[in-house]
């Protein structure tokens, strides 16, 4: 099982990736070194962070302590989410609301099916991929909704001037909103093998999991993040939609 | 008295659009609305429509408050009808089986089609995606999605603006029939034909009315 051994000295070595990069920016004057640099700077941080604590979390092993963790990938997810919401009113509580019942279902689910073992090695890193699913795909709702309630806003008033009620004036912008949410979790799951070999399944094949149990993972996952951004996109979009409108039912 | 506005007035952070309006209107009246552009006619309809919300005074509809009523019915009877409408979803159909939706009723196609019959449009329109018609078209089809379920009052906000002469005059035999069947007309308009055969003339200069006959 342990050939894993990507050193401090192999990691340095492999920064020559990030200057390729950052030579291609320089050269075709694309202007994000910026940001790229921020971003490589941020994930060596973070990550080195989240490596001591989850092996603290591991090691002590508690309850209490697990769920911590995964309160805290929650709420992170939510505040991403809100910053997608581009001014819709309550997103942070929609968003927490939307990620919060879609984690915790799915997780529950997956435990009691003797899928995952509730232990901070399982959790935590399921939580942390149901959340980020979960966050992309209400961000995407949010994003849908605003353009439709930007572009469609006359179409919208005039089913309200008929005499709609909220959800009948909006069931056909809603609708769109979830389609756009879910449609990259749908998208990966039709390509899933054939294009790319995820996260959790290469991380098993690369520490020397048989490939064929590594697969049943990754199904499992398929499942799970199907489960989890349907989940959150529907709260999202159902939770959100009233916001555009004012208590006289008229638009915002 | 069908409406009571008393001493109605709107305005918008920043601007004052509609000040100190005071009229009735009885069942079954038809009432030209004119006056220059931008003097808030259009704001005055809807208001009426409960589209928009009165920022002081209060307009009573069968002498109680607007917000006695739940919107929805409000809006369904006190019918209001766009300038330039947009129509939505994909299809004519899919417009004119929204108000059957609204009631929970099944669509009829017949009474569509007569519908669309009654403003000179083919029966053949009902399929026609949206984007395919004239501007002179779509307005045709958004009033007779107000009049498929006949409400009581109706509210024109320039409907007749952009057709031709023969149908205007189609039109206008409509709205004249339902009107003396008991309908209630509220019309906005800029036409002069229309404003020298008003019953009853109000004309809004810079958000104030300026002659209530």
């Amino acid at each position: 099982m342990n050939n894993l051994i990507v050193s401090p000295t192999a990691l340095a070595f492999a920064v020559i990736l990030v200057l390729i990069a950052l030579a291609v920016n320089f050269k075709e004057h694309i202007g994000l070194e910026k940001d790229m640099l921020i971003g490589v700077v941020r994930a060596v941080i973070q990550l080195t962070v989240v490596g001591y604590v989850l092996t603290y979390i591991i090691r002590v092993d508690r309850v209490w302590l697990t769920l911590l963790m995964v309160a805290i990938i929650i709420f992170n997810a939510a505040l991403n989410a809100r910053k997608r919401a581009a001014g819709i009113p309550h997103a942070f509580v929609i968003s927490l609301l939307a990620i919060s019942v879609a984690t915790l279902t799915t997780i529950v689910l997956l435990v009691v099916a003797h899928a995952v073992k509730f232990t901070p090695s399982q959790i935590v890193p399921i939580s942390g991929m149901i959340a980020s699913n979960a966050m992309v795909a209400i961000g995407l709702c949010y994003r849908s909704l605003n353009a439709s309630f930007h572009d469609q806003r006359q179409g919208l008033l005039e089913r309200l001037a008929l005499g709609a009620d909220l959800k009948q004036a909006t069931m056909p912008i809603v609708r769109v909103a979830i389609k756009t949410g879910m449609a990259p979790t749908i998208d990966s799951a039709k390509t899933v093998g054939l294009v790319s070999l995820p996260g959790m399944m290469s991380g098993l094949i690369f520490a020397g999991i048989d490939p064929t149990k590594a697969i049943m993972y990754q199904i499992m996952v398929t499942f799970m993040l199907l489960a989890a951004t349907s989940i959150s996109s529907v709260i999202a979009c159902y939770r959100a939609y009233p916001q555009f409108y004012n208590e006289d039912l008229q638009l915002r | 008295m069908l409406f009571s506005l008393d001493h109605v007035g709107y305005r918008t952070p920043d601007r004052e659009i509609l000040t100190d309006i005071s009229f009735n209107v009885d069942a079954g009246e038809y009432i030209t609305i004119s006056g220059p552009s931008g003097s808030g006619k259009s704001t005055l309809l809807r208001l009426l429509a409960t589209l928009l919300t009165p920022t002081s005074g209060q307009i009573t509809y069968h002498d109680q408050p607007q917000s006695s009523y739940p919107k929805t019915t409000y809006r369904q009877a006190v019918s209001y009808c766009f300038q330039q409408p947009s129509l939505f979803g994909d299809t004519v159909q899919d417009n004119l089986a929204f108000p059957f939706e609204l009631r929970n009723q099944p669509f009829d196609a017949a009474k569509a089609q007569a519908a669309l019959a009654q403003v000179d449009l083919p029966t053949s329109m009902l399929t026609k995606p949206i984007t395919e018609l004239s501007g002179g078209e779509k307005q045709r089809v958004a009033l007779i999605r107000n009049l498929l379920f006949e409400p009581d009052v109706i509210l024109l906000d320039e409907v007749t603006t952009g057709l031709d002469a023969a149908t205007k005059t189609i039109v206008h035999e409509l709205i004249e029939g339902l009107n003396q069947k008991g309908l209630t007309v509220l019309a906005v308009t800029h036409d002069e034909t229309e404003i020298n055969v008003a019953h009853r003339l109000l004309t809004i200069t810079a958000g104030r009315l300026e002659a209530a006959q």
